[in-house]
């Protein structure tokens, strides 16, 4: 019953926020503005997250198949195909719902328990379509630029990591990340992103814009929104690699 | 003139608001009165449709205001300004931002236009020199009056204050109260404030109403309350020593007959 009536509710709250906006001008300098907030923002944790991870699955692979009948490019394609199905857009995806979908959470809920909210609705601003859209827009815009850099940063930090350690050599490593490569890999993760992106923006703005209280409730609801986020992301990920690649 | 009819209110299940009749009259500052947790702040947000009531009619002048749809509804509220208890400035835009803000919205003024007309609401409040200050960075008694200098910004017929003056000094909440009533008289407003505040009673309160637990209980302008029996007014109005004092001073200059 919970369930279903917030998945109502989520539907009513989208519903409202797709529709006509009141004066483009205005919700085009917002969307810059989250474009700032939300994706500029999250270029360094992504950044370091990546190189770290990319060293650490390189390093793993490599002490995994030490034994001489697996050829040494395995590393570099095991590096590649890991980052390019699911770090760079899954467990981005997890990353970025703890960063912008506290945030959002937070950022909404706090105007809407100081009335903030309010003040937009009395003055015949449409407030979930002036506060939200802006956000979607701007986070599925620029998740994809996330998710690209760090498969490039997560190769990369594979490389030095194998390299220093002296697992590889760069000549293996090279020829392991080209080596039945997979272009379509590429977009697979795009369209998750995008579509991860969505999810986080939508239902951060809704336990934001759906708070009642005071600070401690703000906290909730931020909580709530990683939580729930997080939850629908491995979810839609099941889904879409059945879509998507089966 | 507001004119509001049988309304009713709950909140799952919970009845807030029951059975509220009353006129709120134009060019006067009409105060809605009664305990925390009375019903003040639900009848306002009611009668400014921030809340959907479950029964009843609230009528603008003419117009059924409840029974709009969505985009008349939209479009009212542009005649309406309203002030939070909280000031309910956007915290991530300046002073003037935050007075240019409706105008941003809905005129087709250039930024000049805006910035003047923001600059004229400021300096009717007195808040000179803060235009790029942040609402955090000015004092609780400068967030109200910004608060009002944007409600007023674009020229609203219709005026709504939820407890202007909680948290604020004594000095300063009347400063706040009598720029409620001089903008109300100014522009012929009809203004509606919700207090709990018996300074504002005696300063400002042309029309009286009294809340108590949902109903309304008492109606009058500020001069009758002296003379009212009720009881559970008396207990509100009277709760402290200071107003029983000026009751018994003035029950003494007035011997009865
Ligand atoms: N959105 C809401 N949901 C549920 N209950 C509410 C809501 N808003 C107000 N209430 C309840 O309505 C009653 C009246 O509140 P309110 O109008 O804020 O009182 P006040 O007279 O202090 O302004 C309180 O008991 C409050 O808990
Ligand atoms: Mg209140």
């Amino acid at each position: 019953m919970g369930l279903f009536y917030h998945i109502g509710k989520y539907f009513l709250l989208l519903f409202r926020v797709f529709s006509k906006p009141e004066k483009l001008k205005i919700y085009y300098r917002e969307t810059i503005k989250e474009i700032d907030k939300l994706g500029l923002n999250s270029i360094g944790i992504v950044a370091i997250i990546s190189v770290f991870m990319g060293a650490v699955i390189t390093i793993q692979t490599a002490y995994n198949t030490e034994n001489p009948i697996y050829p040494k490019y395995l590393i570099g394609l095991t590096a590649r195909d890991t980052l390019l199905l699911e770090f760079s857009s899954t467990i981005v995806a997890l990353i970025l719902a703890g960063k912008i979908g506290s945030n959002i959470a937070s950022e909404i809920g706090t105007m809407r328990v100081t009335e903030q909210i309010d003040a937009l609705e009395i003055m015949g601003v449409n407030s979930a379509s002036y506060l939200v859209l802006p956000k979607i827009i701007a986070s599925v815009f620029f998740a994809p630029f996330l998710t690209l850099m760090s498969m490039f940063i997560g190769i990369f930090g594979g490389w030095i990591a194998g390299v220093s350690t002296g697992v590889m050599t760069t000549q293996d490593y090279v020829y392991g990340i080209q080596y039945a490569f997979i272009p379509y890999y590429i977009v697979y993760a795009l369209i998750k992103i995008i579509i991860f992106a969505f999810l986080i923006t939508t239902i951060s703005s809704y336990h934001g814009y759906y708070s009642y209280g005071g600070s401690l409730e703000v906290g909730k609801s931020s909580t709530k929104a990683v939580v729930h986020s997080s939850i629908f992301i491995l979810l839609f990920n099941v889904i879409l690699t059945q879509l998507l690649l089966s | 003139m507001i004119e509001v009819k049988n309304i009713y209110k709950s909140f799952s299940g919970v009845s807030v608001l029951k059975d509220i009749n009353t006129v709120f009259e134009q060019g006067k500052t009409n105060l809605i009165i009664g305990q925390s947790g009375s019903g003040k702040t639900v009848l306002l947000k009611s009668i400014v449709g921030l809340h959907e009531v479950d029964r009843g009619k609230i009528c603008f002048g003419d117009t059924i205001f409840n029974e709009l749809n969505f985009k008349d509804k939209k479009q009212m509220r542009t005649q309406m300004g309203m002030l939070f208890q909280g000031g309910a400035l956007f915290d991530s835009a300046t002073v003037e931002e935050n007075v240019m803000f409706p105008l941003d919205m809905f005129t087709e003024m250039s930024q000049d236009e805006k910035r003047d007309r923001a600059n004229e609401c400021l300096k009717r409040v007195n808040i000179i020199n803060a235009n790029n200050l942040y609402p955090a960075e000015i004092s609780g008694g400068m967030q109200k009056r910004v608060a009002i200098a944007r409600a007023i910004a674009l020229n609203p017929k219709y005026l709504f204050c939820d407890e202007p003056n909680s948290g604020l000094d004594p000095k300063t909440a009347i400063l706040i109260d009598n720029l409620i009533q001089e903008i109300t008289q100014e522009f012929n407003m009809t203004t509606i404030v919700n207090t709990h505040d018996m300074n504002s009673v005696m300063e400002i309160g042309d029309k009286v109403m009294f809340i108590y637990k949902g109903e309304k209980w008492w109606e009058g302008t500020n001069n009758d309350i002296f003379d009212s029996t009720n009881k559970e007014l008396n207990d509100f109005i009277f709760a402290s020593k200071l107003s029983q004092k000026i009751r018994d001073l003035k029950n003494s200059n007035q011997p009865s007959s």
